[in-house]
């Protein structure tokens, strides 16, 4: 069948015209040509500019005529393009009065919000010419891909483990052994890894285009150049980064990143993306002109009465989230991810942002962050907030979630550090944070709290157990960023250390630590190289550095088996045991008739916790007849911490008749006996108690006798 | 170089195409007649000869999935002796799930 609208109707300089459609926005294949749609509030006119790959002038200019307009958008058909050697861009007219709230300039040429790859910086680190008059080119884009049967997974929130990793951090160092280093095809090459460790989700710090040249200069500690390296500056919403595509100087990245989904979900790994919506890489008002800041400022950033930028992110500017205009672009993009690249769910950057009006004023029903939990293609899209802003406002607990934001529990954080540390008066807390946190998500359920040690923001593991304060020179700041309060505790010596007494602390510590956040209520998220002991040397915040303070040492799977073996192995209990994963809180209650509460506790005696000030150590028992609320039928588990300096002798509780305590985990053994394989521990010999060592960590499971 | 295609059909149902320059949007609709010839014929196999093809786009990536499914699931499509360049792109862009990748061919 032909369209009757497939035809040019217009024509400019030689090129075929028609008036085009303003759904879909962005850049769209229709017979015949491309549909290009763009939106502005404020603009007075609009002209498309288009160049040959990679020329330093346009090869034409052709202005949206009258009748190419509905409403605020600007659509037309161009026919007859070169589709793989064309970039595109727009000049927008309109007033100059910054006051107001405009900054319309007709000389730059502006990047379109809604392109789906972009070209500028193909090759990470390889220096753009600084002289290009458009330095970010939107490009055209096969959107068609094969997924076969592929779809988002579905695994049920519960049942995640999570796993935040650096794209080009997991395969750039040299000891990675893969053919595409720092790529997301390199990430393909290490699947059989990530299935041996047994995460079964991956959550991608930012991956759309950024500029990992901002703000980038040479350290003057180091002489080493300093980059935008982790990414939280979005370029473009819609365009996976081409730098950390094997394929981007060929500008397939689109086609990479999908395959790399695809594969992960063949595997049974979800694939989460960390958005950045809270502000964007223009700056302020003397950044760059990318793309909003020339097509419609007032609409797409937080301005006060002056016409300043709000700067809630901390970075320059704030995006203008609650205006309807940026709400349904936010929403286009979460979409647009899901449903073309499939991806399971979205951790949001400084979400607290998304909860402020246009002037800064937090909301209470805030339509963006309603529009996002009930939208009908991101219903089953897992929803996590970093609930806080660089603004002041912490919302841990209480984020608008509608019942369906999950967040990044920063109290676990710091209670686990703390308790770890040996820090007394800890006990109270802890127990509502193994609990899943009810004191936060009490009509929530423990589902709404990620649980997490570390992430990319802080210490990692090992520079938790090895180093009281941070060491950021390198970072070029006089050790001035960062966070300070960082609960960490060295063992004895800051820093490396070959006393094989602390060593021996430090990898007990960790081990303890992987202990507690796999079995604690909730879901858990562990930082990519904790299970290998990758240290950043007790730099907390290596947002800049593109070496081996980030890039994963391959090398430390071999002088760090012994730590991989245990969260592997921790992993696989966590995994085969539902007892751990309700999507319900605990009542501390017996609610089917068992004899026990579905959760209780116990201290150096069995059913007389110690929750004094003075208290370091803690134990709980999980009924195993109440799994899951009673629905499915569990072992019984019972877990001990003695955060204490000296050991102590904890008294079990009493199991019912015919089942015995068989040992999973004592942090306190030699390896190979710190850990055992499901179904293979062995019977713990002394079923009235176990001797628990200062600082440790012990695992029990309760179950019939074979 | 420019991109020619050349194709025949074997006896054995075999249909070889061969590839030669560079393959972009600009000519990939070449390469999908060939594939589209192939089908006509019933082709139990389709090998696609790639020594001397030195560059393959998005677009001629698409006629590799295009031949996929236009032959069916019983067809299998080899991509035979890819030159360095283009046998990373079918890698990296995951479109070596389609094709069977071989130096020499070798009928499995």
């Amino acid at each position: 069948m032909e369209r009757v609208d497939a035809y040019p109707t217009h024509e400019y300089q030689g090129f075929k015209l028609r008036p085009g459609k303003p759904f879909p926005f962005g850049a769209t294949f229709v017979p015949g040509g491309v549909n290009f749609s763009i939106y502005s509030s404020h603009a007075t006119s609009c002209t498309l500019v288009l160049f040959n790959k990679g020329e330093a002038q346009p090869k034409v200019e052709i202005p949206f005529a009258h009748e190419f307009r509905i409403g605020d958008v600007f659509a037309m058909i161009v026919f007859d393009l070169d589709y793989e050697n064309i970039e595109y861009g727009y000049r927008m007219e309109g007033p100059f009065d910054p006051q107001q709230g405009h900054r319309f300039d007709a000389s730059k040429i502006l990047m379109d919000p809604y392109a789906k790859a972009i070209s500028g910086r193909d090759v990470w680190g390889k220096p753009p010419d600084w002289e290009d008059i458009y330095p970010y080119r939107s490009l055209l884009v096969f959107d068609d891909f094969d997924w076969n049967d592929d779809r988002p997974l579905g695994t049920p929130m519960e049942d995640l483990v999570i796993y935040e990793m650096h794209v080009r951090s997991f395969t750039r160092h040299p000891s990675s052994g893969v053919k595409f280093p720092g790529t997301f095809a390199g990430i393909r090459q290490k699947i059989p890894y990530l299935k041996e460790l047994g995460v079964n989700c991956i959550e991608l710090m930012p991956i759309y285009e950024f500029d990992e040249f901002e703000n980038s200069h040479v350290s003057s500690e180091t002489g080493e150049t300093l980059m935008n390296y982790w990414g939280y500056s979005t370029v473009g919403f819609f365009a996976p980064k081409s730098g950390l595509a094997a394929t981007g100087k060929l500008g397939m990245q689109v086609d990479e990143l999908k395959a790399l989904v695809k594969e992960l979900h063949r595997n049974g790994i979800e694939v989460f993306l960390d958005v950045v919506f809270n502000h964007t890489a223009e700056g302020n008002e003397k950044g760059p002109y990318i793309s909003f800041k020339g097509i419609d400022n007032k609409t797409y950033y937080m301005l006060t009465p002056e016409g300043y930028y709000f700067n809630f992110s901390g970075t320059g500017n704030t995006l203008n989230c609650n205006n309807p205009v940026v709400r349904n672009i936010v929403l286009d993009c979460l979409r647009y991810w899901a449903s073309e690249y499939h991806i399971d769910g979205f951790r949001f950057d400084l979400a607290s942002i998304l909860g402020r009006d246009p002037s800064g004023y937090p909301l209470s029903n805030p339509p963006l962050l309603e529009s996002l939990a009930f939208d009908p293609i991101l219903a089953k899209c897992k929803l996590i907030a970093e609930a806080w802003d660089a603004g002041g406002l912490y919302q841990v607990g209480s984020f608008p979630a509608y019942g369906r934001w999950a967040e990044w529990n920063g109290k676990f954080r710091d209670g686990l550090r703390k308790f770890l540390k040996g820090e007394p008066g800890l006990v109270r807390d802890m127990a509502q944070r193994l609990q899943g946190s009810p004191d936060l998500y009490a009509s929530r359920g423990p589902t709404a709290s990620i649980n997490f040690i570390t992430c990319h923001d802080g210490f990692t593991l090992y520079d938790l157990v090895a180093y009281n304060d941070k060491h950021n020179e390198a970072n070029g700041e006089g050790n001035q960023d960062g966070a300070n309060d960082n609960n960490s505790w060295n063992c004895g010596w800051e820093g490396p250390s070959t006393d094989p007494g602390i060593n021996s602390v430090r990898t007990r510590q960790m081990k303890n630590a992987a202990a507690i956040l796999l079995t604690s209520q909730g879901v858990p998220m562990i930082l990519m190289g904790d299970e290998v002991a990758r240290t950043q040397n007790g730099n907390n915040n290596t947002y800049c550095q593109d070496n081996k303070l980030n890039w994963l040492d391959w090398d430390l799977m071999n002088s760090q088996s012994e730590l991989f073996r245990f969260y592997q192995n921790v992993i696989k209990f966590r995994l085969a045991h539902p007892i751990f994963r309700n999507r319900w809180h605990l009542s501390n209650q017996d609610r089917v008739g068992s004899g026990y509460p579905d959760i209780s506790w116990h201290g150096t005696q069995a059913w007389n916790p110690d929750w004094s000030d003075s208290s370091r150590l803690l134990a709980f028992m999980l009924n195993g007849k109440q799994a899951r609320g009673g629905m499915v039928e569990d072992d019984d588990i019972y877990v001990a911490m003695n955060m204490h300096w000296d050991s102590h002798w904890f008294e079990l509780p009493k199991l019912p008749e015919g089942k015995h305590w068989y040992i999973f985990t004592n942090t306190g053994a030699t390896s190979p006996e710190d850990v055992w394989e499901i179904d293979h521990e062995p019977i713990l010999d002394d079923q009235n108690g176990i001797l628990l060592g200062d600082r440790s960590v012990v695992i029990l499971v309760g179950k019939y006798s074979k | 170089m420019a991109f020619s295609v050349t194709s025949k059909m074997l006896k054995n149902g075999t249909a070889e195409i061969s590839l030669f320059g560079e393959l972009d949007a600009s000519v990939a609709n070449e390469f999908k007649v060939a594939v589209e010839k192939a089908a006509t014929e019933k082709a139990k196999r389709v090998v696609l000869n790639m020594k001397d093809l030195e560059f393959m786009s998005s677009a001629g990536l698409r006629v590799l999935v295009f031949a996929k499914q236009k032959m069916g699931s019983d067809v299998d499509i080899y991509v035979i002796a890819a030159q360095d360049a283009v046998r990373d792109t079918i890698q990296m862009t995951g479109f070596d799930r389609s094709v069977i990748m071989q130096d020499e061919f070798s009928a499995i």
